[in-house]
């Protein structure tokens, strides 16, 4: 099996000193951002890439995954011991974490979740593994309008799966849209929305707005609940850590049933926080224990947190495969492919067999080397949380300033940085989903590129897209997705007609 | 993750629905630009192809009748929504008091440089916010920028704003 073979390979390209050590600084860097709120997993990646421009590709993505791991780690940290999700994907551990922490058993809660993570982790890389080269080489069978269709596709299922409602979550994508046409149209070399200004000709980078709208709009919300980090007392040691093992196979279904959710919603485009309530939601349902859930049930850790991470880990297939990122952090990731001029596709698989593979190796070894650093040193992270937020509040806008300026070296990111924190404090409370915008102002140009190439292809006619049987099943697909919400409305209300019924029938049981 | 009040008005707050609304018909708007600004560039077929203006003009399309199910669907449950609160004015304080101070210093990086606006930034929030006495301010809100220089200036070689003081020092 050729794979295996590029597989060592890759293993030599990430063994090496300088890539390892890239890699431990990548895990401390992003534990340390999974644990701060405010600096989220693509924020705290944004923040970084600018950084790693000076770096050979292979080790910047390194160290940028290894931080994206970092920050799955961390997000747990506070969510355990702080109730305060670090990440987005975290919250559904605090439903049983924090009442575990709670009872005095936060070394198990914390134990369980690492340990949970890296399994859902290692599953999703040896999906990645063993499905990336099928993936692309099916993927060279893609034209423009394939593309466009998987695409497509994305846009649709978050519209049909997004918890928010439809209109406000089809808002945000047409927004990330609209920003990603700002500026120089490459085809037509025509200006487009930039209304005479010329600092927008370069348009809006989507680096700006991920820190803005997750960074400085995460803090702004935070500051509404006034800030204090209660927290609970972190402590783990080697026993605690050997007992709850002992525990954890008794859930191997669990663990299982989260995992393949993790991939499903990481490969679809679904992404850890989805994914993380669904599979809380199932382990809930399909428990004997019902009602010790969100009362320190260890499966309600273990169920979020292996789904969370698989479905992490996995968004990185269709990422390096189609060039369609299935997460805001792999979105970023993307944006940093393609920078440094690296095309993500099949082309990718035979053109930089050294770089793919070594990132896949790196996935082993940075989830194992994560696993070993986010167990030995919690104190430190639950330590940092004390820090009063009057400290820390300042330095994280510093940061994200600083982020912000040094994407173009451009003053006038910093100032879109803080409209977008505006924007991003109204659209969170408002319940408007920045998932989308993020991957909308990503993935805008490309899907507009495919868009117009499968129009100048078929001459203006949209029955390109159902051309051949992949392109149709895709896109029948995407459509159905898209009406998702009214055929789930429509169930519900013949569902509740059902059940009023005549005299003497029975009430419906839901 | 603020729960939603219903105490409404009588707390001084923001009732969400206006929110909702001033938001939707921001969207609206923002729709409608864009639809102007494609037909402007042309959002129809070329000789060669669609125009620079046609798939803005579809996204332009969706983002006003996104706009426009919002705004109708809050004026539909406009009675529903009385009383939901969002944000009063206990709770605006706060932000209010980060968002501000943020903007000012924003705006200060452009004249006194990003070391020195960070210094001050930090160094203000110590001071009136957590009530830090002089050493323990000083030496976090000059250590930080301190950090940062090294860390930019002269490891990463990645040059950050600079101001008036910077220049004295020969930077």
């Amino acid at each position: 099996m050729e794979d295996i073979g590029n597989l060592m390979q890759g293993f030599a390209v990430a063994l090496s000193w300088k890539n390892l050590l890239f890699m431990l600084v990548g895990i401390l860097l992003g534990v340390l951002i999974g644990v701060l709120p405010g600096l989220g997993g693509a924020n705290g990646v944004a923040i970084l890439l600018p950084l790693t421009f000076t770096m050979p590709p292979t080790s910047a993505i390194i160290m940028l995954s290894c931080i994206y791991w970092g920050a799955l780690f961390g997000g747990a940290i506070t969510s355990i011991l702080f109730n305060i999700p670090g990440e987005p994907w975290s919250v559904a551990t605090t439903f049983d974490g924090y009442p575990m922490a709670q009872q005095g058993r936060a070394g198990e809660a914390m134990t369980a979740a690492f340990t949970s993570s890296f399994v859902g982790a290692f599953v999703a890389v040896l999906v990645i593994t063993f499905l990336a080269p099928l993936v692309a080489r099916f993927a060279l069978k893609f034209g423009p309008p394939e593309y466009f269709s998987v695409q497509f596709l994305t846009f649709c299922s978050f519209i049909g799966m997004s918890r928010e409602p439809p209109a406000k979550t089809i808002a945000a994508m047409m927004l990330g849209f609209a920003l990603a046409a700002v500026g120089l149209d490459t085809v037509t070399g025509q200006l487009r929305m930039t209304f005479g200004h010329t600092e927008l000709l370069q348009g809006f980078d989507f680096l700006i707005a991920v820190i803005g709208l997750f960074g400085l709009g995460e803090i702004l919300l935070t500051m509404e609940e006034g800030l204090a980090f209660k927290g609970t007392k972190g402590k783990i040691d080697a026993k605690i850590v050997w007992e709850t093992w002992k525990k954890l196979p008794r859930y191997w279904a669990t663990s299982l049933r989260s995992c393949l959710i993790g991939c499903w919603m990481g490969i679809t485009p679904g992404g850890a926080t989805p994914a993380s309530f669904m599979s809380y939601g199932m382990a809930r349902r399909m428990s004997k224990q019902k009602d010790t859930f969100g009362k320190g049930n260890i499966e309600g850790v273990v169920a979020p947190e292996t789904a969370a991470h698989a479905a992490g880990t996995s968004a990185l297939l269709p990422m390096l495969t189609l060039g369609i990122p299935g997460s805001p952090t792999a979105a970023v990731l993307l944006g940093g492919l393609l920078i440094w001029g690296l095309q993500p596709g099949p082309l990718l698989f035979v053109e930089k067999k050294e770089f793919v593979w070594g990132l896949i190796a790196s996935m082993y070894l940075g989830n194992i080397a994560g696993l070993i650093i986010v167990l030995t040193t919690v104190p430190w992270w639950a330590a940092i949380l004390r820090i009063p937020f009057s400290i820390i509040a300042p330095v994280i806008v510093v940061i994200c300033a600083v982020g912000a300026y040094t994407v173009h070296n451009n003053m006038f990111d910093v100032y879109m940085m803080v409209v977008f924190g505006i924007a991003g404090y109204f659209f969170k409370k408002l319940r408007y989903p920045l998932a989308p915008l993020v991957l909308a102002l990503v993935l805008g140009d490309m899907a507009e590129t495919s868009f117009r190439q499968s129009m100048l292809l078929s001459g203006g006619s949209v029955a390109i897209f159902w051309s051949n049987g992949l392109v149709g099943t895709i896109m029948t697909l995407a459509v159905v997705l898209l009406l998702w919400p009214l055929v789930s409305l429509v169930i519900d209300a013949m569902k509740r007609r059902g059940g009023g019924g005549g005299p003497g029938t029975a009430p419906s049981t839901a | 993750m603020a729960p939603e009040t219903h105490d409404g008005a009588a707390e001084g707050g923001t009732e969400t629905r206006w929110v909702e609304l001033v938001v939707a018909l921001l969207i609206c708007a923002g729709g409608v630009l864009v639809m102007f600004d494609s037909a402007r560039v042309g959002a129809t077929w070329g000789s060669d192809g669609p125009q620079a203006g046609y798939f803005p003009m579809l996204t332009g399309t969706c983002l006003l009748a996104a706009g426009v199910w919002i705004a109708v669907a809050t004026l539909y449950r406009w009675r529903k929504l009385a009383g939901v609160t969002f944000v009063t004015g206990e709770q605006m304080k706060p932000v209010m008091a980060m968002l501000l101070p943020t903007i000012a210093y924003i705006v200060a990086i452009r004249f006194i440089g990003i070391y020195l606006a960070s210094a001050i930034f930090i160094g203000a929030f110590m001071v009136w916010k957590g009530r830090y006495r002089m050493p323990a301010t000083l030496s976090v809100s000059l250590g930080v920028p301190a950090a940062m220089f090294l860390l930019f200036e002269i490891w990463f070689l990645v040059p950050l704003p600079k101001g008036p003081l910077e220049r004295m020092l020969g930077y």
